[in-house]
């Protein structure tokens, strides 16, 4: 029985950490190549939801396959959320390249609550109910009470995101070209890097994963609201900071391990510590070990 | 509704500018509660509701003899501007007063109120310790507060349901944790066994390790305090990893939207609401008129206002006056026939003589269920 309990609460873990892990990733992206904290992030996430939802509600009634819904309109909103974040930063970050660090910060909390009340007014303030795209998954059957098909489905897009972001930026030109700019922007720039279209790609596959996350949570819970992405994008922060902030690993690890964390804390304790862990874990490790768990100590540029 | 606005704000003008003209004869309501912003929704209706108690009583000639007159003070359900609305309430002399429509602004208001010896009466504001704590003799309410929706559930689930063993979730609010607290208290009194209390996080990405721990508790029902989007979302997640706990929850959980976000899942959720009085003649003709004056349905609060408005004119023609002391006494001592129900208040200010009852979902809609709680 016990075991049994701490398998349940493993797989939710990996479930509710996975998605952090997936939100994580844009924040480190964004961050190891200009630094930057991306708070409209979060927003990016519901954008996504709320994509999907639009894009499912209009194919619902043209009588699509329910599974076909559901990857069209994930596809869509992975599209729709990365020409977001492209525009994003066009629009709020661009103009600040050379600012002091504290002014991109401020625009990006003025995304942030822009596109909160641009949903808020142009959608809805209500929650609104996700339609239930999954078809039933009878291979699940006799591993029910340890998850189900959309914990099951986290599991999977998740990992193969994970995956192929990692194999992307490991063995393709435009992955080396990553690399290079987050190593060193001026030295990328003189070796012919265009780094404006690099720093271009980061939000643009940053935002995308984000959108694949909103759509997956959306699906999971069943509905969606314009606020859902400021407590969801604050965790993914502190995952990205409990791993290392900057190193594409340590977002990974980080929003696992966090999910985890929350998910026995929750089964062991009490679900009232939920989110003082999660932010007591993340003032600890800025205290104690600033870098995270991978992420390597820099020696300051003086 | 723009129009409605436009017809509402001319009417404040008119009653500014003809009030003091009337000054000597005229007998004043003051209506407060937000009559704009974002939650005016839940304070026009009961605007509404004054005015039309108060045509028809002037059309039978006023009350003791003088017309009656409606003075609105809008606080948008803020309580900083709530203390505004009431000082002005008080310097227009007005007799007694209807609302404040939210808690938030009642608790604000009713320090004033007290100050000027004025009786007010709140259509909507369930807050505990608005009556509770004995502070404001001078308030009363035509709402169950929410301490009372505990009795009627844990009363429900103790004699109906034979509930033994108890799992409490609430999203950890004033209101939701109330309910489980008060619903705690009362079942561990009639002998019911808690086997877990918990808090959930409103927003969080996923309440799977909650789930599995209910699943692991085995509790006979659910108790969950809180509002509708985070009970849509732990039944949905419940009834996914194959959890059909019973599930019971406050007012909060009695909503349309509730129903539509949860489909299926929802089937055979009870919640505590008020009893359905719309048989009542009071109730259809308190209907009828709003139909008739605005050509819709009427909102949030609406019998709740006509009740207090019934309530305060009857109080005032039977004592004679506006004086504070026997007013009170009048209230607590004579029941009115209102829409929802025969009223009085009892010592604290609650309504007394209103009912709830359970309901419950069945194919896709609540149902009232044959059990139910009188307020005394």
């Amino acid at each position: 029985m016990d075991i049994q309990f701490f398998i349940e609460l493993f797989f939710g873990g990996l479930t509710r950490g996975s998605i952090y892990a997936l939100i994580a990733l844009g924040y480190t992206l964004v961050y190891g190549i200009i630094e930057l904290i991306n708070f409209a992030h979060g927003e990016i996430y519901m954008l996504g939801a709320f994509t999907a939802l639009l894009v499912a509600g209009v194919l619902g009634v043209y009588g699509f396959p329910v599974g076909g819904i559901l990857i069209v309109a994930a596809l869509a909103a992975v599209i729709w959320c990365a020409a977001y974040g492209y525009t994003l930063e066009k629009v709020a970050y661009k103009p600040l390249r050379g600012a002091p660090r504290l002014s991109p910060l401020i625009s990006a909390i003025g995304m942030s609550i822009f596109l909160q009340n641009y949903v808020l007014l142009a959608q809805t303030s209500d929650f609104v109910p996700f339609p239930r795209l999954l078809p039933e998954m009878e291979f699940l059957e006799y591993v029910n009470y340890v998850m189900g098909p959309s914990d099951f489905l986290i599991l999977l897009v998740s990992t193969l995101a994970m995956v192929s972001l990692s194999l992307f930026i490991r063995y393709t030109r435009m992955g080396k070209a990553m690399r290079a700019t987050a190593q060193n922007r001026k030295m990328a720039l003189l070796l012919g890097i265009n780094a404006d279209r690099i720093i271009s790609l980061t939000f643009i596959i940053g935002s995308g994963l984000a959108a694949l996350g909103g759509v997956l949570i959306a699906s999971h819970m069943g509905q969606v609201n314009f606020g859902i992405g400021f407590l969801a994008g604050l965790k993914a922060f502190t995952a990205a900071v409990l791993g290392g902030i900057g190193s594409i690993p340590g977002a990974m690890v980080g929003g696992l391990v966090l999910g985890l964390a929350e998910s026995f804390t929750t089964g062991y304790f009490s679900g009232n510590y939920e989110d003082i862990l999660a932010f007591g874990i993340l003032i600890l490790i800025l205290i104690f070990r600033p870098d995270g768990i991978l992420g390597k100590a820099k020696v300051q540029k003086v | 509704m723009k129009k409605g606005m436009t017809w509402l704000a001319a009417m404040a003008f008119c009653v500014t500018l003809t009030a003091p003209a009337l000054a000597a004869e005229s007998l004043k309501i003051g209506v407060q509660g937000a009559h704009s912003g974002d939650l005016a929704s839940y304070g026009v209706p009961s605007l509404n509701a004054a005015k039309l108690v108060v045509d028809e009583a002037n059309a039978k000639g006023g009350v003791l003899g003088q017309k009656v007159e409606v003075i609105a003070q809008d606080d948008q359900c803020k309580p900083e501007m709530a203390t505004n609305a009431a000082t002005k309430l008080i310097s227009d002399k007005v007799a007694v007063v209807i609302g404040p429509i939210c808690s938030g602004p009642t608790k604000a208001a009713l320090p004033l109120f007290q100050e000027a010896n004025l009786i007010s009466v709140s259509p909507t504001a369930t807050t505990p310790g608005l009556t509770e704590d004995g502070k404001n003799p001078l308030f009363f309410r035509t709402v169950a507060n929410d301490n009372a929706q505990a009795r009627l559930t844990s009363d429900f689930m103790l004699n109906k349901l034979k509930a033994k063993k108890i799992a409490y979730l609430h999203d950890n609010g004033d209101y939701g944790k109330g309910f489980a607290d008060n619903n705690r208290v009362l079942m561990e009194k009639g002998g019911a066994e808690t086997v877990l209390f918990e808090a959930v996080t409103p927003d969080a990405v996923d309440f799977s390790a909650v789930v599995r721990k209910l699943r692991r508790a085995k509790p006979d029902i659910v108790v969950f305090g809180g509002y509708q989007p985070v009970a849509s979302k732990l039944i949905q997640q419940m009834r996914r990893d194959r959890l059909t706990t019973p599930f019971i929850g406050p007012d909060g959980v009695k909503d349309e939207t509730f129903l539509k976000m949860t489909g299926k899942d929802s089937e055979g959720v009870y919640a505590s609401y008020p009893k359905d009085t719309s048989t009542l003649p009071e109730y259809k003709k308190a209907r009828e008129a709003h139909v008739k004056a605005y050509g819709s349905e009427p909102g949030f609060g609406y019998y709740n206002a006509y009740a207090a408005a019934q309530c305060l004119l009857a109080a005032i023609e039977k004592t004679g006056g506006t004086d504070t002391a026997k007013l009170k006494e009048a209230l607590r001592a004579n029941p009115v026939e209102t829409p929802l129900g025969k009223l009085s208040f009892n010592e604290k200010g609650d309504a007394a003589g209103m009912a709830l009852s359970i309901y419950q979902v069945k194919n896709g809609k609540f149902v009232e269920l044959d059990h139910s709680i009188t307020l005394q």
